[in-house]
């Protein structure tokens, strides 16, 4: 919202001048001290000098150019005429013009001068409103009214020099959407008196409804509970807008485009009251507001033929829509140059109806802007009158003084309120006196329970007034506690004093104690609210899950890897290039209404492809050796999933089975880890040569995520894509009630992979679920301490012969537990450390070399024991695989 | 072999007598001071003083002297036994101390040549500087909940107060899960904001209750310096008996201590946000500068583009309608919020001046921040 300073001032009485930089930007700190946030402040007109008014006293029309070209002379009554050339022709001799002669400088720093154009020498330029920032009007230059003094200076003349706050308004302060309700807030901050613009400019009789004005009346009571209209007849169309208005317009940010229009939108700005101007000999009947019907069309001013929706709020005649209500006007009926008697419509729409509709036709306006904040429904009776009466003064048109209503009587909102709520609410002790004064201030009417005082029945324009209250009286004994009093919250009083608080029309948005308090406390400063210690809160610390998390990310971290957060956006091409098969239940993926881009319209159902592009940049940016984890949420809709999640409501805590109808519809949402490596993954240097990352690397980076755990976990060969077939593990854990879970894969990617997503041959990667890891970890005892026997360790080597197709952690498991089986000798220890195929053994088997350590908890061991426990651990593989002692 | 003897024989003790005592002494002491380096010298202790040495066995024989004589005769050892050791800790001292001098200076390596064999590891600055924030929080005794990022509107929205069709809902550009047909929508978006997750630790956990939930979240926002699509939020929500906003700056305060360091003035203005009443925006005393840039002459300052503070938060007393939705009573319990982007934090601690550095997975980025923020 862009105000001028100038326009402000008009209302609240405080002496500022927009040359005092400090004073301005004290206003502004001001302003954003109470909510208003002022992103900018912008001084306009400084940046002009010697502009002054002329009058063009002879024009010379110049041909053989290839558009219109005047020589004119012009004077500013120093009885020394200068002769300028203009390219624009919407004047003639008479005139009063903004004469820019050379030594002037223009915004932007442009200077003029002298200068020979078109064969004549120009002293010097008549300026556009665009030249003068006042405007994007280049179409012709600037006619100034009449009176206007010869040779003044223009700057001061029409008070250019100003300040531009351009204020962030929230979407709950609908009011400040307006000069009425900016000024409101200054005049409180600097404690000066406001004069409320939708009191100014009214005549007298102006509330009176009157039978001779256009008829108009309200069909859906949901849609609109005010809707006032005026007339003003017989002006003359082609009025110009007053100077002063235009300057308005345009240092808010609005177009100049006729003078019905210009005041509509001047008022809408003043007031914060959306106003609409209809050519009265374009309406058919009365005026009705109503819904739409299924089929009909509007064609809005914007030159959009719209299809209308049932719940669109329409103003229609008998000819049909002619308007979407708060909104924007149709073409039909719009004020042309042609327009001498006008319909001035000035209502109070539905909030919520106006900002759906303005959804769904994706079309947002000043004033639908206005409508979906909040706008004063007490306003349209005033906002109307100063409309008609303005362009009637203007136009010299007339216009009768009463008006044309349709209205739905709406309950004033009254708010009971503990008097010390806001001091609860702050920390602060504000005591009554300041709580009531504030109120006040911001507009609210503060009584008796309306059981005692019951409000007048009250006309439209009047705002319901429960008897004023004295707070010295109201002090003396709580006796204004409503006995009927709803339990509402922030209501109860510690000393038993509750304020019955009527909050102004135009702010709609006070509807709960909490609104109240807010508007105590931001007034009385957010700066003066006290710091209190920190209170001990008493939590458990991290939980587990969370140590594990952390404890897994610097596992990865310290082994080399990179962090990297990649888009969790994706796509079915993903799932082509990690070559899934049809039914692959990683296909099934949320898919987004509205997504950043429709190349990548679904969630990541699992984290490599990201991985693989923030892989390929790091290598286009020239890094060959990359090892790169991450974690990150994937999300598998269940097949059984709720179509929809309820809206539920808010008055009160949902119920369990309602809670259960939201999680229905949300697709699982599992933590993973990943990794993906290329390159080396060893270093060469002078020490030797280097190690390419290879399908043991990622394996390894799964063990390095599941030890971390602490679990048991077991991996086992699998097929499964993205992988090579050939290189592929499944990690599985071992949960403590005896169940396995699958955690993931890991190993080479397959090579069509690899081409898919462009990776440099043998990329490996390995993705984990944290989730399953973090549920079976949960769930592991406290470490016990081991026996820490000191007796000697006996170690014995074998070598077993097994065929290829047996997989080694077969082997060692049979090693393992053969062991186990045969008494009470410890392996503490059974490392594999040759793997031999070739010449020596069989072809189609392989040689597996271990190191078994063992260990008696309370004796040496002989080397009989330890042989026969090596016996047997070897029977057992020998059992369980078919191997061999090698040379036996 | 001896064993206490009475029997007298002179051949077998022998080796006891003075002459042969001198002459192992003086063998001992050849050797000794012949042995030119450690090892030699340990072999010269073995054979002369060790276990096998002819001074040793000799030694072992004074039990089978007569009574008489053995005083005399271990006198003897024992002085001769006396010089060696003398002799050889002194040739052990020397040799060391040559050792030292001769030895290990040849043995001199390069030790600033480099051993890097494995690649540099490293986390996140988002995953780093999230932890430092919730360990803030945690250290004052919250606790870290988490909640889905496809999250039902519901949550998202209505039970924070964001009444339906409200204009509140587009300060937040929401992205929005597909419904079941074009005329049907989901009531499901990606998360906003972290704020769901209050509402679902206020309906799951017993006030009262002090919760910090960190995540990530999504805007339909353009990809530009300053904006990501996809970002990180961290929030803090106390609710308990008697909270006010003097322990909402209090929290905001122990915060900014521990995270920008002590003694930075925070500030408070009023802001809007449908789940918190009053609400606030937090800005901080310009950590780098410290207001210096904002005085006439100072430096220009990058961090707080020389306005002496910068905006860190938002914050709020939890809207009693909150409390409504969540079946915690109003009129008895209060609350307090206070969230924070953590992408943000890590462009203001760290001088980060494109959020695209955090997205696009550069190792050099998250290297240059190493395993801990």
């Amino acid at each position: 919202m862009r105000l001028p300073l100038s326009w402000l001032l008009e209302y609240a009485a405080i002496s500022l001048s927009p040359d005092d930089e400090a004073g301005v930007k004290e206003m502004a700190e001001r302003l954003t001290a109470c909510g208003l946030e002022v992103e900018s402040v912008e001084p306009v007109g400084q940046d002009i000098t010697g502009v002054v008014v002329a009058e063009v006293v002879e024009i010379e029309e110049l041909t053989g150019f290839n558009k219109p070209i005047r020589y004119c002379q012009v004077s500013t009554g120093d009885g020394q005429d200068r002769r300028v050339i203009c390219g624009a022709a919407n004047f003639v001799v008479g005139d009063r013009v903004a004469l820019a002669p050379p030594g002037a400088v223009l915004p932007g720093g442009f200077e003029i001068g002298a200068r020979k154009t078109y064969g004549r020498v120009s002293e010097g330029m008549i300026c556009s409103a665009a030249e003068l920032a006042i405007g994007e009007d280049h179409s012709g230059i600037m006619v100034l009214p009449a009176d206007a003094p010869l040779g003044t200076d223009f700057v001061s003349y029409a008070g250019l020099r100003d300040v531009v706050f351009d204020i962030n308004v929230t979407p709950d302060k609908g009011y400040a959407l307006s000069v009425r309700g900016v000024a409101r807030e200054l005049a409180i901050s600097y404690q000066v008196p406001f004069t409320d613009p939708a009191d100014v400019g009214l005549l007298p009789g102006y509330a009176t409804v009157s039978p001779d004005v256009y008829p108009v009346a309200i069909e859906d009571a949901t849609a609109c509970d005010r809707f006032v209209v005026r007339e003003v007849r017989g002006g003359d169309p082609a009025t110009p807008t007053p100077l002063a208005m235009k300057i308005r317009l345009a240092r808010a940010g609005q177009r100049t485009v006729s003078l019905a229009v210009d005041v509509t939108n001047y008022l809408l700005l003043e007031l914060g009251q959306p106003l609409h101007a209809f050519d009265r000999d374009h309406l058919a009947g009365g005026i009705v507001v109503r819904r739409a019907r299924p089929g009909e069309q509007l064609e809005t001013l914007d030159h959009v033929v719209r299809t209308l929706d049932p719940e669109d709020i329409l103003i229609t005649d008998s000819s049909g829509p002619i308007s979407l209500a708060g909104t924007m006007g149709g073409v039909a009926t719009e004020v042309s140059e042609t327009s001498r008697d006008l319909v001035i419509e000035a209502a109070h729409f539905s909030p919520r109806g106006i900002a759906r509709m303005s959804r769904r036709h994706k079309l947002a306006s000043e004033a639908s802007a206005r409508f979906e904040r909040g706008v004063d429904p007490e306003l349209p009776v005033r906002a109307s009158a100063r409309a008609a009466t303005m362009l009637a003064a203007l136009s010299g048109g007339t216009a009768p003084p009463g008006y044309s209503t349709a209205a739905v009587d709406i309950e004033p909102v009254t708010i009971s309120m503990a008097a010390d709520y806001p001091d609860e609410v702050a920390g602060v002790i504000y005591g009554l006196d300041t709580v009531l004064a504030r109120l006040r201030e911001v507009g609210c009417t503060i009584g008796q329970a309306p059981a005692r005082a019951p409000a007048e029945p009250t006309a439209p324009a009047e705002h319901a007034k429960p008897a004023a209250l004295d707070p010295p009286a109201m002090l003396a004994g709580g006796q204004y506690t409503s006995p009927h009093a709803q339990a509402d919250h922030g209501k109860h009083d510690r000393s038993g004093v509750a304020l019955l608080v009527t909050p102004p029309s135009w702010r709609p948005d006070l509807t709960d104690p909490a609104d109240l308090a807010e508007e105590v406390i931001r007034l009385e400063g957010y700066q003066n609210i006290p710091v209190r210690a920190v209170r001990a809160a008493g939590g458990r610390g991290l939980t587990g899950r969370q140590r594990l998390r952390r404890a897994v990310s610097r596992t990865l971290g310290y082994h080399g890897f990179v962090e990297v957060m990649s888009s969790p956006f994706t796509s079915a091409a993903d799932f082509d290039k990690l070559q899934l098969s049809a039914d692959d239940p990683r296909r099934r993926a949320v898919r987004l209404a509205n997504p950043l881009s429709d190349d990548e319209p679904l969630m990541r159902t699992t984290l490599l492809p990201g991985m693989f592009r923030t892989l390929t940049r790091n290598l286009g940016r020239g890094f060959s050796d990359v090892s790169l984890y991450e974690t990150g949420l994937v999300f598998r809709p269940r097949p059984d999933a709720a179509p929809t999640a309820p809206i539920l409501r808010v008055d009160r805590a949902p119920a369990v089975h309602e809670l259960a109808q939201l999680t229905a519809a949300l697709p699982d949402q599992p933590l993973r880890i990943g990794a993906v490596l290329t390159g080396n993954v060893d270093l060469p240097g002078y020490w030797g040569a280097g190690r390419a990352a290879g399908w043991q690397d990622a394996i390894e980076a799964a063990r390095d995520v599941l030890r971390t755990s602490r679990l048991q976990f077991d991996v086992r060969a699998d097929q499964h894509q993205p992988w090579h077939p050939g290189r592929c593990a499944a990690l599985f854990v071992q949960t403590e009630e005896g169940h396995e879970w699958l955690a993931g894969h890991a190993g080479e990617l397959h090579p069509r992979v690899i081409t898919a997503f462009g990776l440099p041959p043998r990329t490996t990667a390995m993705e984990l679920d944290m989730s399953v890891i973090e549920a079976a970890a949960d769930a592991l005892p406290p470490v016990q301490s081991p026996d820490l026997p000191a007796y000697p360790p006996a170690v014995q080597d074998v070598a077993l012969v097994v065929p290829d197709a047996v997989p080694e952690a077969d082997v060692e498991r049979a090693l393992a537990e053969g062991v186990a089986d045969a008494g009470d000798v410890t392996l503490e220890s059974l490392r594999l450390f040759d793997i031999y195929t070739g010449a020596q053994i069989a072809a189609g088997h392989k040689s597996l070399a271990y190191t078994l350590r063992f260990r008696a908890p309370d004796r040496t061991l002989t080397a009989e024991e330890a042989s026969t426990a090596r016996d047997a651990a070897v029977a057992e593989a020998a059992r369980r695989t078919g191997a061999v002692l090698r040379g036996a | 072999m001896s064993a206490p003897n009475n029997t007298y024989d002179p051949v077998e003790v022998a080796a006891l007598s003075p002459e042969e005592l001198q002459r192992m002494q003086a063998e001992a002491l050849a050797a000794i001071g012949t042995a030119s380096d450690l090892a030699e010298l340990k072999t010269a202790r073995i054979a002369h003083f060790g276990d096998r040495a002819p001074l040793t066995l000799a030694n072992a024989e004074i039990g089978a002297l007569p009574p008489a004589a053995r005083a005399e005769a271990g006198k003897r050892i024992g002085t001769v036994r006396a010089v060696i050791k003398q002799a050889l800790s002194d040739r052990q001292a020397e040799l060391e101390a040559d050792r030292d001098r001769r030895v290990l200076v040849d043995e001199a390596v390069d030790v600033t040549s480099p051993w890097d064999r494995h690649l540099d590891g490293a986390r996140h600055p988002i995953t780093t500087v999230g932890e430092r924030l919730i360990d803030v929080f945690v250290n004052m005794g919250y606790e870290v909940a988490e909640g889905p990022e496809v999250e039902a509107e519901w949550y998202n929205f209505d039970a924070l107060n964001f009444p339906p069709d409200h204009p509140a809902r587009e300060m937040q550009d929401t992205i929005f899960v597909e419904g079941p047909d074009p005329s049907q929508r989901s009531g499901v978006v990606l998360r906003t904001h972290t704020s769901p997750v209050q509402i679902r630790a206020m309906l799951t956990r017993p006030v009262p209750l002090y919760v910090v939930s960190p995540g990530r979240c999504y805007r339909s926002d353009a990809l530009d310096a300053t904006h990501s699509p996809v970002f990180h939020q961290i929030e803090c929500l106390a609710v308990d008996e008697g909270l006010t906003m003097a322990d909402l700056r209090g929290a905001i305060t122990a915060f900014v201590d521990a995270m920008f360091g002590e003694g930075l003035q925070t500030r408070l203005r009023p802001d809007y946000f449908p789940f918190t009443e009053p609400s606030a925006d937090v800005s901080m005393e310009c950590h780098v500068c410290r207001g210096a840039s904002t005085k006439p002459g100072g430096e220009p300052c990058r961090v707080c583009r020389s306005q002496g503070w910068i905006e860190i938060a938002g914050c709020g007393m939890v809207n009693p309608r909150v409390l409504v939705a969540c079946g915690i009573d109003p009129d008895r319990y209060s609350g307090f919020a206070f969230g924070l982007g953590i992408d943000r934090s890590v462009m203001i601690r760290h001088g980060v001046s494109d959020i695209r550095d955090t997205l696009e997975g550069d190792v050099r980025f998250s290297r240059a921040f190493g395993m801990e923020a």
